[in-house]
């Protein structure tokens, strides 16, 4: 199980918090007035990500939204169980839900030329 | 304790007694085999490359010729798994690097020398280059009662071995008895080793699932640029050094830099490995060698 997809184990108090947590996000949603993910637009080129650092909420649920500018290229967060093919020219939108904290690495994972394999960034989670 | 572990545990214990004699499933000892043989993996050339983690870069490959063709005894064969060249986006330099890697290997004695493709051979052409050069990126051939796969999970940019490739490897499995000694050459790990730096085959799960059946299956590949042995089930997964420049342990840095040329060991973490095919179906002696003989 990848580190950041991992439910660490709630202490009693923590998972009363979370149930009430949950009871008023539901309410939220059955009022139709939860916020949209936030949407984050990432670039790709030969050979890097822009933004190469994401900043992410414990939590928090976010659609990213990849474009390639010059070739095919792939996004890849192993940690997330998430990837999408990036078409040159189209925008590919990601869902991906931050788990615990920590660093996460992401990857082009299509090869792509001679700097591919320097081409990734990272998800900070705090 | 199941007979994974028990597999497991004879490879520590193997790698723990400093030698590397790999002996995973005891039953059918018999099954599958002529003759004892020897044969010769190197890989990760990556001839081309140019840089402060290899100062001897232009000297490495001869340098390993050399000590193969030191060995008592020529190998039977020799199994290149992979990245003979360093990448390069202009297709008439990854030729010119090409013929220069066959024209530098060429004095290797072993009864036959068998090339694959690492993805810097491969990807940015769907392997044109290399077939130009060097013939099928896949294929088999058996040799003293071991059947040998050579299977390719770079042509594909994708890095998988892709539904046709695999539809070939069911048709060619279904001749082989469940108790076929079998070999299985890749260049990236069938398995998840560590997808966060690209060691991984996308749709490996799928081959390996294809080779379970199969009771005498063993895997050697590159790629990772270090020794590296991992079981899934029965099959046991076996990593070579480079020729060019080691690659640090699976995540234990932040990125996949390589490991930096060290003046006072040179050479240091990389080399070239012998495997011996003896009695019993699954068992190989694996050597690990240095790229100098006095390194």
């Amino acid at each position: 199980m990848p580190e950041a997809m991992n439910t660490p184990p709630a202490s009693g108090r923590r998972t009363v918090l979370g149930w009430m947590l949950a009871g008023a996000l539901a309410g939220m949603i059955a009022r139709g007035d939860a916020a949209p993910p936030r949407v984050i637009p990432v670039r790709a080129r030969r050979f890097v990500f822009l933004p190469d650092r994401i900043a992410l909420k414990a939590g928090e649920t976010v659609i990213l939204a990849l474009t390639a500018e010059d070739i095919l290229m792939g996004f890849g967060a192993p940690d997330f169980h998430v990837r999408a093919d990036l078409p040159p020219g189209r925008t590919v939108q990601v869902t991906l839900t931050a788990g615990k904290p920590g660093t996460y690495r992401f990857l082009c994972d299509i090869f792509c030329g001679t700097g591919h394999e320097d081409m990734g960034g990272t998800i900070e989670v705090t | 304790m199941d007979g994974t572990w028990r597999r497991r545990d004879i490879l520590r214990l193997a790698g723990a007694a400093g030698g590397a004699v790999f002996a995973s499933a005891l039953p059918g000892w018999a099954a599958g085999r002529d003759e004892d043989f020897v044969f010769v993996q190197l890989s990760d050339a990556h001839w081309g490359f140019e840089g402060a983690p290899n100062p001897d870069a232009r000297g490495t490959l001869p340098k390993a010729v050399a000590a193969v063709n030191a060995l008592p005894t020529p190998p039977d064969f020799i199994m290149f798994t992979g990245d003979l060249t360093h990448t390069t986006d202009d297709p008439n330099e990854r030729r010119r690097r090409m013929r220069e890697f066959r024209e530098l290997i060429a004095p290797l004695r072993a009864g036959k020398v068998w090339l694959m493709p690492g993805e810097h051979d491969a990807s940015l052409d769907a392997g044109a280059a290399y077939r130009e050069l060097f013939g099928p990126t896949h294929y088999t051939f058996d040799h003293k009662g071991v059947h040998f796969i050579v299977l390719d999970n770079v042509s594909d940019p994708a890095g998988q071995v892709g539904e046709t490739q695999r539809a070939w490897l069911a048709d060619d499995l279904r001749k082989q008895s469940r108790e076929a000694r079998i070999v299985v050459f890749t260049h990236r790990p069938l398995f998840d080793l560590y997808p966060q730096w690209d060691w991984a085959t996308r749709d490996g799960e799928a081959v390996v699932a294809q080779l379970m059946p199969y009771r005498h299956v063993t895997v050697f590949y590159g790629h990772i640029h270090q020794e590296h042995h991992h079981m899934t089930g029965h099959i046991a997964h076996h990593a070579a050094r480079s020729l060019m420049f080691p690659l640090p342990p699976a995540g234990s840095q932040p990125k996949r830099a390589p490991v930096a040329w060290d003046p006072g060991q040179p050479y240091r973490g990389l080399g070239w490995r012998t495997v011996k095919a003896t009695r019993a179906p699954d068992a190989f002696g694996l050597t690990e060698q240095p790229v100098q003989r006095d390194a």
